[in-house]
């Protein structure tokens, strides 16, 4: 039998294209902000779950374990997991079944990333994503798959580069309000329009940024959890799903491998319409038409549709369907696992309506966050309840 | 805590490789192989009735950045809840432990490989593990001077002696002969085993593991399923992990503080009370000869001081008292990077299951399995195994 | 809920503001290329592609594999495609791998090859500019001379639209 288990405390740091704190820094400030905000100490922790996507950024092999102490696992169990840019939002998940079996009451969840000591740039590591004998000797660059994904997505359902666009203004307005952002900023679509070329038809305020930065979260059973505090915001629903690696033998227009993993946290939370249900949504938006096809995949919009959704004012933070009232990736910045681990720690200020100044204006108790990655790949879902 | 009363069980076995070079297949060649095999042995449609696939792995020992991209399609997972796990296999297994018995599945694989023939600079990416800020990273381009200088103080502070570490070479090394998985058995005395050519004092060359190639597949199931699936299920009863400091300078090195910790949890959860003496056999960590027996007595099979005379005494034997690594180990089987794990866990449920051939201990029912993440780390992992019905 | 940080600018870098530790990985791998890709690449010397049929679900796979991943059969045999095929999509390249920007622009597409069902390949696009580019145009290989090929996805210098392709 499943138990119940919640999220009882969240935490970040400032997201920055380089910062001066060290990984292990980076993941003790997250946890430690996490801790104080459920009032709790590192030997309440039982166990440790750290997400952080390739071991190529720090510089560093087997990286989860040079970064353990500063998640507070010295002495306890602990696991790294891994699934590439869908890690942030597949670590709660893992921390969930730490919790879900029976083994421990409270686990801490941290997602790091520290893009910056790849010297010259961070995209470098990214080569290293590409199949070695297949892709690598043509010259890959990792935004070359996303271009050609949104070209697709594009012809498909024929979307404009300008409907696309809005998502930027959106998500890079809304971190205005987000003390951690590293690129909010006031911006038209006619900006992003005539942003530089990087891989056509992706340009520079198209992509979120290279950053560093941690976010933790902690989890505890039903029992714990309402000791800890008197607000639990419930994990109600998980769901994550890999497609085949050969992309190219895909149609990239639609995020099947997405469908799949929100169905299976649908199932789990007992959501029938979730369209209807999910008031808030944090979903993945490294690039700005990746918010368009996530929506479409998690069955918020139909398929084709999120660009009109997005145009209507519906995704705005005081719409109807707020999504990604953070900023998202784009306005907050990408350090790649926590980044996913960001939306999970939003949503459980959202849900408790303590987001302040970010705070969506309707009344939201069902959130849902969701990342993706590997080759386009990969999906983990989460869904989340208050009260 | 509490502990659910839901069973987990191997109810798959399946492998391939096991070979210090496998040149004609590649990676995902070998890993079809096994997962093919361990579907067979468990009767399933991996398409159909697998909820779930974890593999364990590090990038560096791919050689691709995001490894989980390429682990798909060759499971029978394209499509599928599938992650990687970030460590040892061990560390595989208990993931889908907690899965299963979350409720979240009913059948998960757990896949863990090694491709080592494929790492041409195998010890600057064992080095690369190294804290980058503190210059240890640049002390020496081998890195197993870092087990020289455990191996000097497990020596020094429990008296053990050398011989005595010797003496476990010679008997892996002897194992591994009957065994068809094993790479590197043969017939070494411990005099020989001293008088090859020092790899980091006090350690030598014939007490280091050497790299081999493999793979290996299990299925998991819950109680319900794996009672219809496998006639001789090999039930998970207790699972510990634990990772001590990453600081090299600040640990207790006489002492595998991790498999201590990891080994309590494990033991309290299968209701072990005598290590000892309640366990049949063990299959547990040798990358180097010294760790059998810092694991020993991490692990309580025995006291503190005492694993050296223990093995001298022929007590871990594979007809001795409590056979330890009765498969040969890394030692006669060869280092297989994050695959160690599953391998030991393969050879101690062939045991459990009558299936070991020339290895079978005698009435093996209860099996400990131990892991460590090997150089520069304390990290590992420990799983309580149990045949029967 | 929140720790701030020190971020650290580019001038920073540049002046040496904070202290670094410089180092470079000697990484290394020599892949065994398996059964599959080792014959798709020793076809592509002789200037051919080749691809794995699945009995199950017809499809042949390009690149080629000795299992089906959707069916998890082993595939059955080795099947020759043709050297042509449609752009699914496409995109310019104004950046290298390092992030630096290209003098000219790279045309990047996956090619859907004729006679596979649905199977396509990564790779770049040459002999039209890149205005020109449409998805659904038909585009062919461009190899190069036989004495050059080494048993690579390089070994085709691109692909070209199909009617200025020999
Ligand atoms: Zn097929």
């Amino acid at each position: 039998m499943t138990r119940r288990v919640a999220i009882v405390g969240a935490g970040m740091t400032l997201f920055r294209r380089r910062l001066l704190e060290t990984g292990k820094e980076l993941c003790f400030e997250a946890s430690r902000a996490a801790l104080d905000s459920a009032n709790l100490d590192a030997s309440d922790i039982e166990a440790v779950v750290l997400g952080s996507a390739p071991d190529a950024f720090d510089g560093l092999h087997m990286k989860g374990e040079y970064l353990l102490d500063g998640a507070g696992a010295s002495n306890k169990p602990y696991t790294r997991v891994y699934v590439g840019g869908g890690t942030g939002v597949f670590t709660p998940i893992a921390a969930w079944w730490h919790v879900a079996s029976g083994l421990f009451d409270v686990c801490l969840a941290v997602c790091e990333e520290k893009m910056s000591p790849l010297y010259p740039h961070p995209q470098k590591a990214f080569w290293s994503i590409f199949d070695h004998t297949l892709e690598r000797p043509l010259g890959v660059n990792l935004v070359w798959i996303f271009a050609l994904e949104m070209r697709r997505y594009m012809h498909k359902y024929s979307i404009s580069e300008e409907d696309i666009a809005q998502v930027a203004v959106k998500n890079k307005r809304n971190a205005l309000d987000h003390p951690c952002a590293q690129l909010a900023d006031r911006i038209t679509v006619d900006d992003v329009m005539k942003s530089e070329p990087i891989v056509w038809p992706v340009k520079k305020l198209d992509i979120s940024p290279p950053s560093d930065g941690a976010a933790a979260v902690i989890l505890a059973s039903e029992e714990v959890a309402r000791k800890i505090t008197k607000d639990p915001v419930w994990i109600d629903g998980v769901g994550w799903n890999l497609d085949s690696t050969y992309w190219t033998n895909r149609e990239l227009a639609y995020p099947q491998y997405l469908e799949n993993a929100a169905r299976m946290a649908y199932r789990m939370a007992k959501v029938e319409n979730p369209r209807k249900e999910i008031d808030v949504a944090e979903v993945y938006d490294p690039f700005d038409y990746k918010e368009l096809h996530h929506l479409e995949g998690l069955q918020l919009a139909e398929r084709g549709k999120a660009a009109k959704l997005t145009s209507s004012g519906a995704t705005e933070r005081n719409g109807e369907f707020p999504v990604n009232p953070s900023g998202g990736l784009l306005g907050v910045g990408n350090p790649i696992a926590a980044a996913g681990m960001m939306k999970i720690c939003e949503l459980f200020w959202q849900l408790r309506g303590e987001a302040g100044k970010r705070q969506v204006k309707r009344d939201a108790r069902t959130g849902l966050a969701q990342a993706w990655g590997d080759l386009m790949q990969f999906s983990s879902v989460v869904v989340l309840r208050s009260r | 805590m509490i502990f659910m009363t839901d069973k987990v069980a191997i109810v798959g076995l399946g492998y391939s490789g096991f070979s210090p070079s496998t040149d004609r297949v590649s990676y995902k060649e070998m890993m079809f192989e096994a997962a093919v095999k361990a579907y067979r042995d468990a009767g399933i449609d991996a398409r159909k009735d697998v909820q779930s696939f974890i593999c364990c792995t590090e990038d560096f020992w791919e050689g691709n950045s995001i490894a989980d991209e390429y682990m798909p399609d060759q499971l029978g997972g394209a499509l599928r809840p599938v992650c990687t796990v970030a460590a040892d296999g061990l560390y595989g297994v208990i993931t889908a432990f907690m899965q299963i018995r979350a409720g979240l599945v009913d059948i998960a694989v757990v896949e863990s490989h090694s491709k080592l023939s494929d790492v041409v600079s195998k010890d600057d990416i064992a080095r690369f593990a190294i804290d980058p800020l503190f210059g240890v990273r640049n002390l020496d381009p081998n890195p197993s001077f870092l087990a020289g200088l455990e191996m000097n103080r497990f020596l020094h502070e429990t008296g053990n002696s050398r011989e005595s570490c010797a003496e476990v070479a010679s008997k892996n090394l002897k194992n591994a002969t009957s065994n068809p998985r094993a790479s590197y058995g043969s017939k070494k005395s411990p005099k020989e085993i001293l008088s090859s050519d020092v790899l980091a004092y006090p350690l030598t060359k014939l007490e280091a593991s050497k790299p081999a190639d493999g793979c290996v597949v299990l299925v998991l199931a819950s109680e319900s399923r794996a009672r219809s699936l496998a006639e001789q299920p090999v039930w998970i009863t207790g699972v510990g992990w634990c990772s001590e400091s990453p600081w090299i300078e600040g640990r207790d090195m006489s002492s595998a503080g991790y498999a201590s910790t990891s080994c309590r949890m494990a033991y309290k959860m299968a209701g072990i009370k005598d290590p000892g003496k309640e366990l049949d056999l063990a299959e547990i960590d040798d990358t180097f000869s010294y760790k059998e027996l810092q694991h020993m007595e991490a692990l309580d099979l025995c006291g503190r001081g005492e694993s050296g005379r223990l093995v001298e005494r022929g007590f871990t034997a594979r007809d001795g008292v409590l056979p330890v690594n009765p498969s040969g180990g890394s030692l006669g089987l060869g280092y297989m990077a994050e695959a160690t794990g599953l391998h030991r866990i393969l050879e101690a449920s062939l045991q459990l299951q009558g299936r070991a051939r020339k290895m079978q201990v005698k009435d093996a029912k209860r099996a400990l399995v131990q892991s460590w993440r090997g150089i520069p780390t304390a990290s590992g992992a420990v799983v309580v195994l149990e045949g029967g019905p | 809920m929140v720790y701030s940080g020190i971020g650290i600018s580019p001038q920073d870098v540049a002046n040496s503001r904070y202290l670094t530790v410089p180092y470079s990985a000697n990484l290394r791998y020599r892949w065994s290329t398996g059964a599959a890709v080792g014959r798709f690449l020793a076809e592509l010397k002789n200037g051919k592609i080749v691809g794995r049929k699945c009995d199950k679900c017809k499809r042949v796979l390009v690149p080629p594999r000795m299992f089906c991943e959707r069916d998890f059969i082993q595939t059955s045999k080795w099947v020759y495609v043709q050297d042509a095929g449609i752009v699914d999509t496409y995109s310019i390249s104004y950046i290298a791998a390092d992030a630096s920007r290209l003098e000219k622009p790279l045309i990047v597409a996956v090619i859907r090859l004729d006679g596979t069902g649905e199977a396509g390949i990564l790779h770049i696009l040459g002999g039209i500019e890149p205005k020109d580019v449409m998805i659904g145009m038909r585009v062919k290989a461009v190899w190069k001379p036989k004495r050059r090929r080494v048993g690579a996805i390089t070994d085709i210098r691109y692909f070209a639209p199909a009617g200025d392709a020999k």
